[in-house]
């Protein structure tokens, strides 16, 4: 029953755009639609702040995308949160809400740096194997707990991966403080060094490592596990309805600990990649935040892993630009945490949008 | 002998007047580094934490500042960088993106492997870590570490503290059992036995080098033991500092000068003089020397020194307490001089040895002196 | 005075109050906030907010009650915030609520930061100690005032929550939106209030950390007690006072740690410093159960759907 003026644009609107384009570009626009609007908040913010706007976003297309260094500063910033984003994005078909990627992260990196010191001969391709094995491992345990007690004892997952966050956190240092102490990390205790040989290198012509490249695949996988396999099908099936999901008689807690292990596992990875490729070495550096900006990635993201790489390195970006930022603009390093609760923040309040230009058609075809 | 840092060839060619009338002070090199009048010194600092946070990374804010105060100097600076890639990737941009010739990573976790990875990628800059890390030989010859024996100051500390309390106990909030920290509860004690021998120090150990809230706590267990001086090795003693005046107890500062936290209770304190190291590295590029890789001293070279002494402190303590001063001036003092147990009755350092500051062996420090309670295992 | 061992329990009762004081404010906040069916994760950002806002305002103004007045307003908005995103459909709270967070936190780090190194007045404290000759018993229980605002707002809010119409308002809101706009109460609009005077309190609770223990303002101040207020609250199973208790209990077991170490017993300290988040864990894990619901709780509330 639409009619009269107000709806003229609409029916333009309608009729202009076919359906079926208008349903996959819906989430495409809307996703621009919304980083555009944080930009201009944004520069609002950053104008209030004593800043030029249009000087700022110079600056920081200039750190983060301007030449090849810069590329390469965001990429190498992307690589974990791909890995990371997984570990909220995977639960998330599931209608759960997971932050505990830091925990994983720390529990697979510890996992992976002492599962090398136990292969002291072994050769560098068999040891990487079985500290991403490991690491993968423990870092789904580590997720799957929460899931577990999601399922087992209604506890909700959000506040428990947070609380096992800490936890790890405290395990990570107690261990490596302690019990697996290399005696000559004197003035910053991490475990022993995995060996100069068992690192991972640097993908030829680049200063980037080979982790980019694990996020990349663990993303694609991700996807069509989710996108193209029964098990992703069944997963999408529970998150949306439980009670729906139970009378077709799929096994709902199995796919919720699978899922909660693969996501866990993905944040393991990224711990290894930490040890093996950078570090050497287990410490509390492998605190780096990284599991909180993937939450932010997942949910920009809309949980779809193929987009979680594009957000990845978009958000590598802007946290590779905040050293400039600093010392172009005397811009504090705070600025880009409000950058990405601005754009957080929009791109979640604009999720009302979605499906009102469904809704727009039909009232077009009155 | 410190292996000489070519400059640029942009600079070389570039060469035109000023510092060649300035003081040849040996080993100018012969490439002559003349600086053109417009070309200043790029530097470029590397803080871990807030540059305000009347601590650690405040002191080296500090030493930035006095320095870029010289007009043949541009300094720039970031803060809050983590100890990850992040640190390797702000070495690059500060030189790729600012054309920085020498850099100053200020936070310990920075060196290995952080420069150590970027530094061979870049010969012709200076990477100055500050801790005392370098090796001969083992490292890249364009890194360099500095650093100052804070230690002399806590153990000036010390005395003023051990002179000080009435109880005869002690304090000590610190973040890490680490070698560094260490070595500065060892020093403390050391001074404050030396006026009263058996005064003890109550260590706690918060486990990371910035936790306001249990900061806050530690300290008021230890007042509540009957501890009424208190001193720290934290990022930020502002915390303890405070908490201290509130229970109305001494305290001795750390990092920098903290009286106008505790007016009433802050007795001296441990402070860098970072301005002075920077202001020197400066100077040495501008003329071309060759900088040497490892410097360090401690109050006599005027690397540390210890804060005024707040007008409540006796004149006996004080007369003891510059006194130390004086033989740590004159090269005499030495700290580290058997016989030394350790907290367990352990025999650490025999009746007839001892250690200089400049020695390797306390740089592995895993012990606590007698007198210390705590333990350095977790 | 030699107090050895009770030092351990002097310092676990002070610190029972001493950091009690802001989870009993934010617990209170989100109780009240989640009663009406609304879950705000974002407290704290609020929190943060808030104790950036009171240490400037008291710095500005030279008043710390000025200051922990505008932290509370400050928390108000931002909680209005919150529910204002979360009103429209389709949005998931959870998730706003972990965003305002972010975005509470960089702003008060951005806006904070020329406030790190000066001192701002500090708010006063009360003697309770003052009939005990024992220094480390009077020290703990050296309190301030908002301790026993906040024991007066539990029990207000009880009474409140029970015995008014605002209360009963509040109450159908989390319980069923749809029955409460049969009734023809304005949902939304409840909610957001709620969320705001949730939010009031927790700017609170984070000016109470700024302006009196630990009294300083840096960028670590906050370890996560927003978050842990919420799981708090479950605990508590939504009820004011009960709030009150688990406050002083979780703040005495942050106490825990530290008080161990100054008499000597070292070993283990990261894991006795992460006691209360093992302990808001397993209280989760024991309380919470598939087959029953879980008493008290607001229907409305997604946390438990």
């Amino acid at each position: 029953m639409a009619g009269g003026r107000g709806n003229r644009f609409d029916q333009i609107v309608s009729m202009a755009v076919p359906k079926n384009l208008h349903k996959a570009l819906e989430p495409f626009l809307i996703i621009v639609g919304s980083l555009s609007v944080s930009m201009v908040l944004f520069g609002g913010f950053v104008a209030v702040a004593g800043a030029n706007p249009i000087e700022v976003y110079q600056t920081m297309y200039r750190a983060a995308f301007g030449t090849s260094f810069s590329w390469q500063n965001t990429l190498i910033r992307a690589a974990p949160l791909m890995l990371t984003a997984l570990c909220t994005a995977l639960p998330g078909y599931l209608g759960l809400i997971i932050i505990g990627g830091e925990g994983a992260v720390v529990i697979g990196g510890l996992g992976a740096a002492l599962a090398a010191l136990t292969m002291p001969t072994a050769p560098p391709m068999v040891v990487l194997a079985t500290m991403a094995l490991v690491g993968m491992v423990a870092g789904g345990i580590w997720l799957a707990i929460g899931g577990a007690l999601r399922h087992y004892r209604a506890v909700n997952e959000t506040i428990s991966s947070l609380l096992l966050n800490y936890i790890a956190i405290a395990v990570l240092n107690h261990l490596v403080t302690s019990t697996f102490r290399d005696p000559e990390s004197l003035n910053h205790p991490s475990t022993h060094h995995i060996g100069e040989t068992n690192m991972i290198g640097l993908i030829p012509g680049t200063s980037l490592h080979w982790g980019l490249a694990f996020g990349v695949v663990a993303c694609v996988l991700a996807w069509f596990l989710m996108h193209r396999t029964v098990f992703g099908f069944a997963s999408q099936i529970a998150g949306g309805n439980v009670r729906a999901a139970q009378i077709a008689g799929l096994p709902v807690g199995r796919l919720i600990l699978i899922v909660c292990f693969v996501a866990g596992a993905a944040g393991g990875l990224a711990g290894m990649v930490e040890v093996a490729a950078i570090h050497g070495r287990a410490n509390d550096t492998l605190n780096a935040n990284y599991g909180y900006a993937g939450i932010l990635v997942a949910f920009v993201a809309r949980n779809n892993p193929l987009a979680i790489m594009p957000v990845a390195v978009l958000l590598g970006g802007i946290r590779a630009s905040s050293g400039l930022l600093q010392r172009a603009h005397e811009l504090p390093d705070a600025t880009v945490l409000v950058m990405q609760g601005i754009i957080f923040l929009v791109i979640l309040f604009s999720e009302t949008l979605f499906g009102r230009f469904s809704k727009l058609q039909k009232q077009g075809v009155a | 002998m410190a292996p000489s840092h070519k400059l640029t060839r942009r600079q070389v060619l570039k060469g035109t007047a000023a510092v060649g009338a300035l003081g040849l002070l040996g080993g100018l090199d012969w490439l002559g580094q003349a600086w053109a009048a417009q070309d200043k010194v790029k530097m470029g600092f590397i803080f871990v934490g807030p540059r305000d946070d009347y601590g650690y990374n405040q002191a080296h804010f500090e030493g930035k500042s006095a320095v870029a105060k010289l007009d043949w100097v541009k300094a720039f600076d970031e803060e809050k960088v983590p100890e990850t890639i992040e640190v390797q990737k702000t070495m690059e941009s500060m030189v790729q993106l600012d054309g920085a010739q020498v850099l100053f990573p200020t936070s310990f976790g920075y060196f290995d492997p952080h420069i150590l990875k970027v530094a061979p990628q870049y010969p012709n800059i200076l990477f100055l870590h500050c801790g005392g890390l370098y090796q001969e030989g083992k490292h890249p010859k364009n890194v360099g570490s500095y650093f100052g024996y804070i230690d002399e100051s806590q153990y000036v500390a010390g005395i003023v503290a051990g002179g000080m309390t009435k109880s005869g106990k002690l304090g000590f909030v610190a973040a890490k059992p680490i070698p560094q920290v260490l070595r500065n509860i060892n020093s403390y004690t050391l001074g404050a036995r030396s006026i009263r021998p058996n005064c003890t120090t109550n260590v706690i150990f918060t486990g990371d080098w910035s936790l306001p809230v249990r900061e806050a706590e530690a300290t008021n267990s230890l007042v509540d033991q009957g501890i009424d001086v208190i001193t720290c090795h934290v990022d930020s003693p502002k915390v303890v500092m405070t908490m201290c005046e509130k229970r109305g107890i001494f305290c001795t500062g750390y990092h920098c000068n903290q009286v106008k936290l505790a007016p009433r209770g802050y007795l001296t304190g441990a402070e860098w003089n970072w301005a002075k190291v920077y202001m020197d590295y400066a100077d040495m590029i501008r003329k071309g020397q060759k900088v040497p890789n490892l410097v360090r001293g401690g109050l006599k070279e005027g690397l540390v020194r210890v804060s005024d002494y707040n007008q409540v402190v006796t004149e006996s303590v004080r007369k003891q307490a510059d006194a130390a001063k004086a033989k740590f001036m004159d090269g005499s003092m030495v700290v580290y001089k058997g016989p030394i147990k350790d907290n367990t009755g352990r025999a650490v350092i025999p009746a007839d040895k001892k250690y200089v500051q400049t020695d390797y062996w306390l740089e592995s420090m895993d012990w606590l002196v007698e007198g210390v309670i705590g333990s350095t295992k977790s | 005075m030699e107090v050895g061992w009770w030092g351990v329990l002097i310092a676990v009762l002070g610190g029972a109050i001493r950091i009690g004081t802001p989870f009993l404010f934010v617990s209170l906040g989100e109780c009240l906030t989640e009663k009406s069916g609304r879950i705000n994760l974002g407290l704290e950002g609020t929190l943060v907010m808030g104790a950036m806002t009171g240490y400037a305002v008291s710095l500005h103004s030279g008043s710390p009650w000025l200051g922990v007045l505008c932290a509370g307003l400050v928390g108000a908005v931002l909680g209005s915030l919150h529910s204002w995103i979360c009103s429209y459909q389709r949005v998931n709270d959870i998730a706003v609520g972990i965003a305002m967070m972010l975005f509470g936190t960089g702003l008060a780090f951005f806006l904070g930061k020329p406030y790190i190194q000066p001192s701002a007045p500090r708010l006063p404290s009360i003697d309770l100690g003052g009939w005990s000759n024992v220094p480390q018993l009077q020290s703990a229980l050296q309190i301030n005032a908002l301790f026993l605002i906040g024991i007066v707002v539990a029990i207000a809010l009880r009474w409140i929550l029970q015995n008014t119409s605002w209360g009963l308002k509040v109450r159908v809101v989390g319980e069923s939106a749809d029955a409460a706009r049969a009734l023809g109460l304005p949902v939304d609009r409840i909610r957001i209030l709620s969320t705001a005077q949730g939010g009031f309190l927790a700017g609170i609770g984070g000016s109470y950390l700024s302006l009196y223990y630990p009294f300083n303002w840096s960028e670590g101040l906050s370890s996560g007690q927003g978050l842990m207020a919420v799981a708090l609250v479950i605990f508590a199973r939504w009820q004011p006072v009960a709030c009150l208790w688990v406050s002083l209990l979780w703040g005495g077991a942050a106490a825990l740690g530290p008080a161990l170490q100054s008499v000597g017993i070292t070993y283990g300290y990261y894991i006795f410093n992460a006691i209360p988040y093992i302990m808001t864990l397993a209280v989760m894990i024991i309380t919470c159960s598939t087959r029953r619901n879980l008493v008290g709780a607001p229907h409305e509330l997604t946390v438990t759907r």
